[in-house]
């Protein structure tokens, strides 16, 4: 048995919220300093060097990498042996995701969706809970943008438009977004579950880290088509024309009903905040 | 690359003279403004009411900056995709509007009242918030507090970084980048 306070899962939220904010992870910066070598185009090596230098910017003055610091999304992995002391896991996420907004100055995004108000605090967080052995509490957070969320798509397929049907989704998913996610964006393809789990799914094969390939050699050739076919569109960095498109595809697959073959796109954009720790 | 240096308001001379691919350095003041604020903006136009600024010649920035700390100017300014501004656009650019500055594409109808009313679309580098916030000297809110980040701002610039995508004679960066680098990744 482990007990662990929410003041504890509070706090480690609120390093999350702020480290993410102003600091680029190293797969991301290392993505895009390799693209400078790969891109041809010269608006798009222009974009690149300027997206590196607000991450060094961003950095040193201790500055939000890009105003929208997103809704606060969390992948929370809970062991079976862990006890949390003084109220719900959620409350103490969402009082962490309260104070860390306010505390890095970021911009609180959350807000009713017919009368538009804003809530002032960034809450509710999104969370998404599993179950797991042990005594562990994994908790992975993702600030996540609105321009690239808005460009993600879902569709429920038919299991007759096979792997093809789904590399040619997510390409026509990439096409339509053209410049307005912000690209070179990461791709987080869900494929399988249900209508809902597929895009939880999506939202997760955002947090692996990129450059690491998946364990499953069917998906990581898929991927690699997909990466090929998006970064042949021409759309290139902001959209100003290029081959930098796509830094990197995710793909995770789950068991779907045998009269389905769900499918979700979740878009990311290059300021691709997202970090993790383990209580 | 080279340049262009610009300032606001924006003169006829200056709007004829940019075209699609420019690289831009705009300085002098710019207003900002967001979904709501737009929504607002129009009602007046509507109502014959006064705008909370005169629109003539002036460029919008669609942008929601995060909170300043104390002692900035402004927090993290980048731009925000435009296409959720393009219902208000058109009435805007016929009030006087002459720029707009956001990323990623417009639709038919503002890129045809680009043509029509001579204004220009600048794109910005969404994701650059912290490099854009450098060339932002001053931000007075001037209306709609209560929207918080989403209120109008008048800000004064300083050779803010910026692309023209489309100009007055129908040209489209982002079509034009990507027909001349689709099917070029090996």
């Amino acid at each position: 048995m482990k007990i662990i306070k929410l003041d504890q899962i509070s706090n480690v939220v609120i390093d999350l919220i702020t480290h993410a904010a102003s600091n680029l992870s190293e797969d991301v910066v290392k993505s895009l300093t390799n693209s400078l070598d790969i891109e041809i185009s010269e608006s798009g090596k222009s974009v690149l060097n300027k997206i590196i230098k607000n991450a060094e910017i961003a950095k040193s003055e201790d500055r939000p990498l890009c105003q929208d610091t997103g809704l606060a999304v969390f992948f929370v992995e809970i062991g079976s042996d862990v006890v949390i002391e003084g109220g719900t896991i959620t409350e103490g996420i969402n009082a962490g995701t309260r104070k860390g907004y306010e505390k890095g100055y970021l911009r609180k995004s959350t807000c009713d969706p017919l009368t538009r108000k804003n809530m002032g605090d960034n809450t509710p967080a999104i969370i998404h809970y599993e179950f797991t052995a042990g005594d562990k509490l994994k908790i992975s957070y993702a600030a996540k943008g609105g321009g690239s969320e808005n460009m993600s798509r879902i569709k429920m397929m038919k299991p007759s438009d096979g792997i093809q049907g789904i590399i040619d989704f997510a390409v026509e998913t990439m096409e339509i977004a053209g410049p307005n996610p912000c690209p070179p964006n990461i791709i987080g393809i869900g494929i399988g579950g249900n209508f809902e789990r597929s895009a939880i799914i999506a939202k997760k094969a955002l947090f692996r880290n990129i450059g690491t390939i998946n364990p499953d050699k069917e998906l990581a050739q898929i991927e690699q088509t997909i990466y090929n076919k998006i970064n042949n569109i021409g759309t290139g960095p902001m959209g100003f024309g290029g081959v930098c498109t796509a830094l990197a595809v995710h793909i995770i697959k789950e068991p779907c009903h045998i009269a389905s073959m769900p499918v979700a796109i979740n878009i990311e954009c290059h300021s691709h905040r997202h970090g993790s720790v383990v209580l | 690359m080279e340049f262009k240096k610009i300032t606001t308001p924006l003169s006829e001379d200056t709007i004829v003279a940019l075209r699609t691919g420019d690289e831009v350095l705009i300085s002098g003041t710019i207003y900002t403004a967001r979904d709501e604020a737009h929504r607002r903006l129009t009602l007046l136009i509507a109502e014959n009411m006064p705008l909370p600024f005169d629109i003539k010649g002036q460029i919008i920035y669609y942008v929601g900056p995060s909170p300043a700390k104390p002692g900035e100017v402004i927090g993290s300014a980048g731009p925000t995709t435009s296409y959720r501004m393009d219902k208000y656009a058109s009435i805007l650019m016929e009030h006087g509007l002459k720029g707009m500055i956001g990323k990623g594409k417009r639709s038919e109808e503002v890129k045809n009242a680009i043509k029509k009313y001579k204004a220009v679309y600048f794109g910005a580098i969404g994701g650059a918030g912290a490099l854009i916030a450098k060339s932002i000297k001053s931000s007075n809110v001037i209306a709609y507090e209560e929207l918080l980040s989403e209120a109008v701002r008048e800000l004064t610039v300083e050779d803010f970084p910026a692309i023209v995508v489309n100009d007055i004679f129908g040209g489209d960066l982002y079509n034009e980048g990507k027909l001349k680098f689709a099917g070029k990744f090996k």
